[in-house]
């Protein structure tokens, strides 16, 4: 694999999980518990899928044949999308949202962080960019950690299942393969297994606070750096791709 | 061809598709002009990466260099430095305010920003400081919302980044 490729390759796994997730988010429009809720799931997935589109633009010109990012994000099929399994995970209720949320922004705080020192400048403007937003997310994820967790017998309870349902989806957020070896090397991405302690330190320290408790269940998913996915994410391209694949290059 | 300064200065103009009382220079997002032979590119800057009003404020430029004879115009977005709220000038947060929302009230390298809520802030009607938060996220991605707890208006809050 040439630096090209895994630079490629890395861009399109940085723009999945926004973008994935950012459409995820969208589905809570006019649906969310409340009028302000519905107003930042909707501002976050407007800034993820912000964020999805520099990205995939820089992967479009990363690959060299002329594609945009339109192209990738409509045009690929399931098996070339490389966003973690968490984010693709169908909304739940809106405990199992929040958790998502907690544990993709601690995530995504800490990787962000990192890539703004990123030897490629492009991911490293992007990132300096996107980390103010992810700041606002994490708040708003730890805030209602704290509301669910420590607030009603009931939402105590699904905050509990919720957290106990995502976890087999955290430990790939770590997971590396040869793209992170060379990346790693080109001084353009971080090593993962670095952010891992400081994940867990910040995750349980704000679980903890919402009376809740860390899960231990050692059995976690895979397959996402392989383009293996969860049965959900083909639903989410079906709706996505749905008009590009039924009427090519249509404009409006 | 009209100069970069001659451009710029048209370009100056346009106001924001959001908040139409001020300009997208007074915003930050206009950054600069280059002019080669017979194209011009500008360089704007997102306020947030999924800001739907970048398609609008690049139709603007367009528009606002048609009749002057230039159409290979490209319009490209820069994401480094990243836009701030500091780059809002004074006469600008003043119109702000005058327009009813609340300008952003730290600098974003001051960590109250980033950790919590301004202490305090005056509300854009009456300037009482006697507000309250309702909700982190508002009607655009830029602005928080807020009441005023004595002339009970809901208002709009300028998010500092």
């Amino acid at each position: 694999m040439t630096k090209q490729e895994a630079l490629f390759s890395y861009c399109l796994r940085l723009g999945d999980n926004s973008l994935i997730l950012g459409h995820r988010l969208s589905e809570w429009s006019s649906k969310a518990p409340i009028i302000e809720e519905d107003l930042a799931l909707t501002n976050m997935a407007l800034d993820l899928i912000g964020r999805s589109v520099a990205i995939l633009k820089y992967a479009a010109e990363v690959e060299g044949k002329g594609h945009t990012e339109d192209d990738l994000a409509y045009r690929r099929p399931e098996r070339k999308f490389y966003n973690n399994l968490l984010v693709e995970q169908p909304n739940g209720d809106f405990a199992v949202t929040i958790v998502r949320q907690f544990f993709n922004s601690t995530f995504e705080y800490l990787l962000y962080e990192e890539l703004m020192k990123s030897k490629d400048e492009t991911l490293a403007g992007i990132a300096a960019k996107t980390i103010k937003e992810i700041k606002y997310h994490l708040r708003h994820a730890t805030d209602w950690m704290l509301r669910l967790g420590d607030g009603t017998p009931e939402s105590h309870l699904r905050a509990q299942k919720a957290l106990n349902d995502m976890w087999m989806f955290t430990d790939e957020l770590f997971e590396m393969n040869e793209v992170d070896e060379i990346l790693i090397k080109e001084g353009i991405t971080v090593d993962l297994n670095m952010l891992k302690a400081n994940w867990s330190k910040k995750i349980n320290e704000v679980i903890l606070e919402s009376t809740l408790t860390v899960p231990t269940s050692t059995f976690m998913q895979t397959g996402s750096r392989q383009g293996i996915h969860s049965e959900y994410l083909g639903y989410i391209i079906a709706e996505m791709q749905y008009l590009q694949r039924a009427y090519p290059n249509a404009k409006w | 061809m009209l100069t970069e300064k001659e451009i710029y200065d048209i370009l100056s103009e346009i106001p924001d598709p959001e908040i139409p009382v001020i300009t997208i220079k007074d915003l930050g997002i206009l950054q600069r002009v280059e002019v080669s032979e017979n194209s011009c590119i500008v360089f704007i800057t997102p306020t947030y990466s999924g800001c739907p009003a970048m398609k609008m404020i690049e139709d603007q430029i367009k528009e606002a260099l048609a009749p002057h004879q230039i159409t290979n115009i490209s319009v490209k977005l820069i994401y480094s430095p990243a836009w701030t709220t500091d780059w809002i000038s004074t006469e600008a947060k003043e119109k702000l305010r005058t327009y009813g929302i609340a300008p952003p009230q730290h600098s974003s390298v001051d960590k109250g920003s980033i950790l919590g809520k301004p202490k305090e802030l005056k509300c854009p009607q009456c300037n009482s400081k006697n507000t309250q938060m309702i909700s982190q996220f508002g009607s655009t991605a830029c602005k928080s919302l807020y009441k005023c707890l004595d002339c009970k208006e809901p208002f709009d809050y300028f998010k500092c980044i």
